[in-house]
């Protein structure tokens, strides 16, 4: 007899003890599952109890076998709406109303000195685990699932008899594989009762199947038991090297998805400069502050909308991605115009001026917000995850992910499609002759610029939602931004995306290895040898014109 | 040497990015030789430069210069080997004098380490003066070359090439925005340079070209089109087809 | 200036540095009551801008005479800091908290049991001094090897210098790495066993300054000076036409940065010296561009220009910071922005202008053109 065996026989008799009732052949008879259901014991016994074990020891009871009023007087439990009167009556009060919890019918008055029924942890698991087994046999199809699921994950082979009844009954084919995964792992599960060996390798089958880490443990246990047969146990060992695998497979899938997601951003926070940098030759040093002011302009759209219309606050956010893009637009237009266009052709003079300019706006941001962050909240919509196979998906990711894809297309089809487009590549081409054709290349810079602004904009949006929002938020970004675009090959926005990507994806492969700070060294060592041996980018543009 | 070829490409192509700037090239000049390369523009006459001079690397084919292999070395080792390149855009060091630009030329010490320490002997300065005198700049010897007149940065690039003491002198469009009367006279100081240097002359000016009396090879599309005497080569067909347009 | 060779001004301002280090030194060593009596902290300041000077030295000869817009020289500068620093951490013995006289306090935090091997021979300061040289020289070889001979340059070059310091920040601010971590290295007692503190060391150790910085002046106007110097200037408006001249710029540039990232250390190990205390934020990037702001301030491409440009804008940053802490982010961005725009040749060719101006003579000028980009 296992040690846990004994503990759960312990705990019943102690609750049947103590509830006054004696059931001498439930006791003896440690197998629970195996009592006959017709005991003349009052199921209710011991909810009066004033021991937490009897509690839960009654609430298991209720919920594997089941009674008239079981599942009004659980949820009774749970919302804290049973007690338990001085001559052992159970009450349920609903606001000023009494019923009797045994048998549902109201009473006049309240009970004499009714007590509240308490509860502790061991109680609200046993709580969880009974209102699961009433949720299996009486809830809608939701509830159902949901329930199969939990007694799959915490299985309690007290509960088998209702999954079996789940499951002799007409069910929904979705229901079928985590009750079927329940079964199994009920049946290997110490306490289970005993099947033989055909019956145990069929459910380490099932259990091998459904993977994760739950099912791991239950055939991890089930291995280390010598009581079980040798057969079963072996397959439970391969069974483990299987799943094993398989999480591995997922971890790796789900760094991925991390690395993904991190390219994304830099994606985001590079793809203005694949434009200022990229297209136009500017060293625009500021741009990590254009993502900053991007960031805080997210903050007062949301400031604003909470304050103007409350009930639109959740929809600042998608407020926010035209109000940042015009904002940081402008705010482009404005430095090109006001600073930039009296250094073209002469970079690394532009380079100084952009650098002195961004430690002014920084500047300006921190008198006028503070220097500390300021609060950007996750609308509802967005928080959360939701599960892909073995990946975790959290929304906040997947969002940006989209986002970044969505402003790569929009970025793409400006820039291929639409006349600024086409007039941008001709003056970065050649200038004097666009000029010739009547181009205005003045305005055509100003607004390439503001293009590349409005994206860092964009880019901001994005960020405020998964950096912290403060006036050194952009510097953080610039020398990744910069190493982007250059990695990538200057002037082809696929190659930032996939420089992006690499960066992304080799960051998070590299953590688990050395740690993150080592893995961002490394990374960051690595593409400057990357940039000397091939200085322009995976995808470099080759020709004559090229050189210089 | 005097007979055999100094500078022989054999079969040589390059393109960029799926365009063929040169097409199975082949020419080879003589020792003494000068030689004049016309053809239209796109015609691939600087992708030529670039490939003798190391800038660009051929796809395929062969580029031998007095016995050596050009297709594995760098600029610097091939200017070493005896090649001197002029631009088409003039191109000197502006802002030092036009005695400085001729002194960096001058053949010689070329490690950074050993010049370190360097002083100018009295016998380089004998070779400055005679380089001032042969390319008339002697007044100007104290200026910033960035001062000078297009053409005399033009012929103080002509004057450094000289400094470098090469076999081969490899000239781009020299008289572009020239003068008629300076014209006349590079023509005459080509033809001298030529009694002791082989030269290879890319012009699109055909009285230039006529002054020169030399051979001349017409490239189109990345390979020779036609080869020989001007007369005959301006006669030629295909050649006129090329130049007229079709 | 053509190209720069008069460089008459720098042996006078070689002197002026000197002179004024000597006087405050002397100042130092009145009695307080004196009216010429320097204090200690001015001392101390003293020798951190010409600790910095050193750093804009280094970095105006890359810049103004062969064109390379370092982005990442304070890396080079906070190396030769860490190497001095490791001595002067040595030094302290068992005078620490832990009074540990084998291991540094930070590595008894951290329940280390012995010395990285690469703290070995950090005891004796001729090691130190070495690795002063050896460790940033030897990174400045390596990474100037593979640059210059890919023909990386322009702001590429620019923006991988940036990325390098960037990575040797996130990397000192490890503890795993034996440098201590965020708090660097600091606490010093003595050098050579004299008492850092005392007025007389810190005297000797500004003149100290002053006579490396002098010297360091006139070594690198005897390197840009000469014919050498001419070829750098070559290198500088035109790579690719010294390259058909037979010379091969990427050993000019990488000979150059070598000896600059030398001055650079010299000055970071002077600033331990003087400072007391070594962190990875030297190495933030926004220190190397800070340093080459110095340069543009004081005049590029004069040797003069940088040295005096150092001192004055760290002169402006100590009194700012003192009086209007806010103001002076924006006084800094505004003379990135100002000396771009309207003094692309700082304050050594506002000078020059104005000397011309008086002496009525035509400017026979042109500029050196630009940048290599």
């Amino acid at each position: 007899m296992s040690e846990r065996r004994r503990r759960v026989a312990l705990l019943v008799l102690l609750g049947v003890v103590l509830a006054g009732a004696p059931a001498p052949s439930r006791a003896q008879t440690s197998d629970r599952t195996t009592s006959d259901a017709a005991s003349p014991v009052d199921p209710f016994a011991g909810l009066t109890s004033p021991h937490f074990e009897a509690i839960a020891a009654a609430v298991g009871r209720l919920g594997a076998e089941g009674a008239p009023q079981a599942q009004a007087v659980l949820r009774a439990l749970s919302a804290h709406h049973l007690f338990v009167a001085e001559d052992g009556g159970l009450y349920v009060r609903e606001g000023e109303s009494w019923t009797d919890a045994r048998t549902g019918a109201p009473v006049a008055s309240a009970p004499a000195g009714a007590r509240m029924v308490r509860e502790n942890n061991r109680v609200r698991g046993a709580l969880a685990q009974a209102m699961a087994g009433q949720a299996l046999l009486g809830g809608d199809a939701a509830a159902r699932r949901d329930a199969a699921v939990r007694l799959a994950d915490h299985p309690d082979p007290a509960m088998l008899p209702v999954v079996e009844r789940a499951l002799a009954t007409p069910h929904e084919a979705g229901l079928d594989v985590p009750l079927q995964r329940a079964r199994a792992a009920m049946l290997l599960s110490p306490g289970a009762p005993t099947t033989g060996e055909q019956a145990q390798s069929a459910a380490v089958r099932v259990l091998r199947d459904a993977g994760g880490l739950d099912a791991r443990a239950v055939l991890a246990r089930f291995a280390a038991d010598e009581a079980a047969p040798a057969e079963a146990r072996k397959a439970a060992r391969r069974a483990i090297v299987t799943i094993d695998r398989r999480i591995r497979l997922w971890n790796l899938g789900q760094q991925v998805f991390y690395g993904l997601s991190l390219g994304s951003v830099l994606l985001l926070a590079a793809m203005g400069l694949a434009i200022t940098f990229g297209v136009m030759g500017i060293i625009n040093m500021a741009h990590g502050e254009l993502v900053m002011l991007g960031a805080y302009t997210t903050y007062l759209t949301q400031k604003t909308l909470t304050a103007v219309a409350p009930g639109l606050a959740a929809f600042s956010l998608p407020l926010a991605v035209p109000v940042a893009f015009l904002v940081c637009g402008a705010a482009g237009m404005l430095i090109e115009r006001g600073l930039i266009r009296f250094l073209y052709g002469r970079p690394l003079e532009t380079l100084l001026a952009t650098w002195g300019l961004s430690l002014v706006l920084q500047q300006a941001v921190r008198s006028l917000f503070g220097p500390t962050n300021v609060a950007v909240a996750t609308p509802g919509w967005l928080a959360g995850s939701f599960q892909l196979g073995g990946l975790t998906i959290t929304l906040d990711r997947f969002a940006i992910m989209l986002f970044a894809g969505a402003v790569m297309g929009a970025v793409l089809l400006v820039l291929r499609r639409t006349a600024l487009g086409l007039q941008m590549r001709a003056v970065t081409q050649n200038r004097r002759m666009a000029a010739l054709m009547g181009i205005r290349t003045a305005r055509v810079d100003a607004l390439t610029f503001g293009l590349g602004s409005g994206v860092a904009g964009l880019a901001g949006v994005a960020v405020s939602q998964i950096d912290n929002v403060s006036p050194n938020l952009g510097q953080g970004y610039i020398i990744d931004s910069f190493l982007v675009v250059v990695f990538g090959g200057v002037g082809n926005l696929w190659g930032t995306l996939a420089a992006a990507m690499t960066l992304g994806v080799g960051g998070k492969a590299l953590e688990p290895l050395v740690g993150a700070v080592s893995g961002k060294i490394l990374l960051l060592l690595l593409v400057i040898l990357f940039i000397q041996r091939h200085p322009r980018g995976m995808f470099p543009l080759r020709g004559r014109g090229v050189e210089s | 040497m005097s007979g055999e070829a100094l500078l022989e490409l054999r079969g040589v192509s390059v393109s960029f990015d799926g365009f063929r700037a040169i097409n199975d090239l082949s020419l080879s000049l003589r020792q003494g030789e000068m030689r004049a390369i016309v053809g239209p523009n796109g015609a691939g006459k600087t992708t030529m430069m670039d490939i003798i001079t190391g800038k660009t690397r051929p796809d395929t084919g062969v580029v031998r210069f007095a016995g050596h292999d050009l297709t594995k070395r760098d600029e610097a080792a091939i200017a070493r080997l005896g090649i001197g390149r002029k631009f088409q855009k003039p191109t000197v060091f502006e802002a030092l004098s036009v005695r400085d630009n001729l002194l960096l030329s001058l053949k010689g010490l070329r490690s950074p380490f050993a010049l370190l320490f360097a002083r100018e002997t009295a016998e380089e300065a004998g070779r400055i003066d005679a380089l001032l005198e042969t390319t008339r700049l002697a007044p100007h010897a104290r200026v910033q070359a960035g001062g000078l007149s297009h053409g005399q940065k033009q012929w103080l690039e002509i004057g450094m090439l000289l400094g470098q003491e090469p076999q081969l002198l490899l000239v781009d469009e020299p008289v572009a925005g020239m003068t008629d009367a300076e014209t006349m006279a590079t023509a005459d100081l080509l033809r001298d340079i030529n009694r002791t240097r082989s030269i290879v002359v890319v012009e699109h000016d055909m009285e230039f070209v006529r002054a020169l009396g030399v051979g001349v090879t017409v490239l189109h599309e990345g390979s020779v089109l036609a080869e020989g005497a001007l007369e005959a080569v301006s006669a030629d067909p295909r050649v006129i087809d090329v130049y007229l347009g079709r | 200036m053509t190209g720069g060779f008069a460089f008459r001004g720098v042996v006078r301002t070689a002197a002026a540095v000197l002179a004024i280090a000597a006087l405050l030194a002397l100042g130092s060593l009145l009695p307080q009551s004196t009216p010429l009596s320097v204090s200690p902290f001015v001392v101390t300041l003293a020798g951190k801008y010409l600790a910095y000077a050193m750093l804009a030295l280094a970095v105006d000869l890359v810049w103004g005479f062969v064109g390379i817009l370092t982005l990442g020289h304070a890396a080079f500068f906070a190396l030769g800091g860490y190497a001095m620093g490791m001595y002067l951490v040595r030094e302290i013995g068992a005078r620490g908290v832990y009074g540990n006289p084998d291991l540094p306090d930070f590595m008894v935090f951290l329940s280390w049991k012995a010395l990285p091997w690469y703290w070995w021979g950090s005891d004796h300061f001729v090691v130190a001094a070495v690795l002063v040289l050896a460790v940033p020289g030897a990174l400045a070889a390596l990474f100037g090897w593979l640059a210059f001979r890919s023909r990386v340059g322009g702001v590429y070059l620019s923006i991988i210098t940036q990325a390098l310091t960037y990575a040797l920040m996130l990397a000192f601010f490890q503890n795993g790495l034996g440098f201590g971590g965020n708090n660097g290295l600091t606490d010093f007692k003595d050098v050579l066993g004299f008492d850092l503190h005392r007025p007389g060391t810190r005297a000797a150790l500004l003149m100290i300054s002053a006579l490396v910085l002098a010297g360091a002046m006139l070594a690198t106007r005897a390197l840009v000076g000469g014919r050498f110097g001419r070829l750098l200037i070559a290198v500088r408006d035109a790579e690719s036409r010294t390259r058909f001249l037979g010379y091969r710029p990427d050993q000019v540039k990488l000979l150059v940065w070598v000896v600059s990232a030398l001055i650079a250390a010299v000055g970071g190990a002077l600033y331990v010296l003087q400072v007391g205390i070594i962190n990875p934020g030297e190495f933030a990037p926004a220190n190397s561009i800070e340093s080459v702001i110095w340069v543009a301030v004081g005049g590029r491409g004069t040797l003069s220009g940088a040295v005096i440009g150092a001192v004055l804008v760290n002169l402006g940053k100590t009194l700012f910071t003192a009086w209007l802490p806010e103001l002076w982010l924006y006084g800094l961005g505004a003379l990135f922005i100002a000396t771009t725009l309207f003094l692309p040749q700082g304050l050594m060719g506002l000078g020059r202008h104005l000397v011309r101006r008086r002496a009525e003579v035509t400017p026979e000028i042109t500029r050196p053109a630009g940048d290599a980009a």
